[in-house]
């Protein structure tokens, strides 16, 4: 079961803002969802080795080259924020 | 012009024997849009300049001569799912968030079909970010079944099946992370394929799963997929998950029927869980398949019922990684409270711009993945993975390849399941393990359930052990020449 305040926690942890009813139905639904995926406890995964990757291909390596992009404005046209010295400029990070 | 069952095969015909002009058809397809799109919301945007453009230049290339002879694509329409990078064309992901995103590049895939000269309609669509089996999860509402406007079309890529079945378009784009293209092509009675993991590039394609996320098509035939697939396959520098393996000509041996092969039924995709109505047509599938000499063996995949769990402990984990990158400073919508500092701002923007399905996940992977759950979670799901493709690997060596049912049930009603987050989630139970797995899967239209009030298609998978599209192909051909399910085009009404 995940409390309000965990989910309030998880919610901070992942920069979302929730109102009261959403931490409310949210706690119900995620705490459902987890002991849904309990049912994996049932497995004995003791010798299993993890994966991640599906198709075996290991450590893709290329050279270090720099390739310029040929559409550098239309990068910084993409931000909502006041582009200065093709810098965006966001809210002040340090107090 | 009749736009119905227009296929690739016959598109290009009609085009080279010049019936009709590339513009002509263009136009055809707009007009029908325009009548029937605001029915189905399919469409999220449409691309008419574009694709005239587009399409003056095809129509030269049948008049010049200069068409490549192997090139079937040339002035053949096409969508995408609004997941795929379009370059100057909004792509927003069907999220709140990405409402005003214009990218300056396309994604491979689209380089690719536009340099062979499809035509892009519009874009399509779609669950946000890709994470939904109904396609409600949508800023723009969500699509209606072409068989009955009341149901869903499926999800997360239901504007692309719907697009496909309504012949809004001649093929379309999705993903596949979890039955994402499988699943509504099922529901809406055309063919999808989920290709093997890193067949196809992800370049410029928004990511959800990164290990389990694929590409793959949309289309009226098994045989158009193939013609799709030919284009969009193959090694990617931007892509380091895609192989520099050899692409075959997946036409070569389309034709070469069943009656070698060895199909295996899985008693884990028969069990009650599943509709009676949709067992029933799937077995008659099979059976279809023993009548042109394919030999039928039953066979186990134990670790099924699993795989939903392991699907949602590491999909969310990936996705909650993923989707940091949306906070409206280099890309996304400004939020209304901007709030005094940079966290206020993160907080607003995610909090305004993510819809309900897609805070569940971001929560839920953020959980598994932090301090003290990584392992009983995340690394418990991975370990599970392993199973399930040690499943497949038992199972490929018995037979050539695996029939199963699509999803447990046909489309279902708008709303039904919205607020049921796991109802929602077990529409993906028998699709989600062929991507766990990495494995390929082509679902084909198989029949239609009745019931009082509905009559909506069904469709069957046809699974084979990676990189193996080939023996796909050969395999859902065979099956649409010996039948016309795949035909029959819904009345909307």
């Amino acid at each position: 079961m995940l409390s309000e305040e965990q989910v309030k926690h998880i919610a901070k942890l992942a920069r979302i803002s929730l109102t009261e009813a959403e931490v409310k139905k949210f706690s119900a639904q995620l705490s459902g969802i987890l002991d849904y995926v309990a049912i994996l406890n049932e497995i004995d995964t003791q010798n299993v080795e993890p994966t991640s990757q599906v198709t075996g291909l290991e450590n893709v390596m290329r050279e270090d080259e720099i390739k310029e992009f040929s559409d550098k404005e239309g990068l910084l046209r993409c931000s909502p924020l006041e582009i200065k010295n093709n810098q965006i400029k966001v809210k002040s990070v340090i107090k | 012009m009749d736009l119905s069952f227009l296929t690739i095969k016959k598109t290009h015909e009609y085009l080279k024997a010049r019936k009709f002009s590339a513009k002509e058809l263009v136009k055809a397809y707009f007009e029908k849009i325009k009548k029937i799109n605001h029915k189905l919301n399919a469409y999220v945007l449409v691309c008419e300049e574009k694709a005239l453009s587009a399409a003056e230049n095809a129509d030269k290339k049948f008049t010049d001569g200069t068409v490549d002879e192997k090139n079937l694509l040339t002035g053949i329409p096409y969508a995408l799912k609004d997941i795929f990078n379009t370059k100057n064309i909004r792509t927003t992901c069907c999220s709140k968030i990405l409402e005003n995103f214009i990218p300056p590049y396309d994604a491979t895939v689209v380089s690719k079909l536009n340099n062979a000269g499809a035509l892009l309609l519009g874009k399509t669509n779609m669950d946000e970010f890709a994470c939904g089996g109904s396609n409600e999860h949508s800023c723009f509402g969500p699509v209606k079944n072409p068989w009955d406007l009341s149901r869903v079309s499926g999800g997360s890529s239901g504007g692309s099946a719907a697009a496909v079945s309504a012949d809004l378009c001649v093929f379309a784009l999705g993903t596949d992370t979890g039955g994402s293209i499988r699943e509504p092509a099922s529901f809406c009675g055309c063919v999808g394929l989920k290709v093997t993991y890193g067949r196809v590039s992800r370049s410029g394609v928004t990511a959800f799963a990164s290990s389990w996320d694929t590409i793959g098509p949309f289309a009226k035939t098994v045989e158009d997929a193939a013609i799709i697939l030919q284009t969009i396959a193959g090694r990617d520098e931007k892509d380091s998950t895609t192989p520099d393996k050899n692409i075959p000509n997946y036409l070569e041996n389309i034709d070469d029927g069943v009656s070698n092969l060895k199909i295996g039924i899985p008693k884990e995709y028969f069990s009650e869980g599943i509709e009676a109505g949709v067992r029933n047509i799937v077995m008659n599938g099979v059976k279809e398949y023993e009548k042109m000499g394919a030999k039928i063996v039953e066979i186990s995949l134990p670790m099924t019922k699993y795989a939903v769990a392991a699907y949602y402990i590491a999909t969310p984990a990936e996705l909650s990684a993923n989707l940091a990158r949306f906070d409206s400073i280099r890309y996304g919508r400004k939020p209304l409270k901007e709030g005094k500092d940079l966290f206020d701002y993160y907080l607003n923007s995610r909090g305004e711009g993510f819809g309900d399905e897609i805070k569940r996940r971001i929560m839920i992977g953020t959980y598994v993945l932090s301090a003290g759950y990584y392992d009983a979670y995340y690394k418990k799901a991975q370990k599970v993975r392993t199973l399930i493709i040690k499943d497949f690997e038992e199972a490929f060596k018995k037979v050539d390849v695996i029939i199963a049912p699509v999803a447990p049930f046909p489309a279902f009603k708008i709303g039904e399941k919205l607020d049921d987050p796991i109802s929602m989630y077990l529409a993906d139970s028998l699709t989600i393990p062929i991507n766990a797995a990495g494995v390929p899967a082509i679902s084909i239209p198989a029949g239609f359930m009745k019931g009082d009030d509905f009559d909506l298609p069904v469709g069957m998978q046809i699974i084979g052990p990676q990189f193996s599209e080939d023996l796909l192909f050969q395999v859902g051909h065979a099956y649409q020449k010996a039948t016309d399910w795949h035909t029959r085009r819904p009345n909307i009404v």
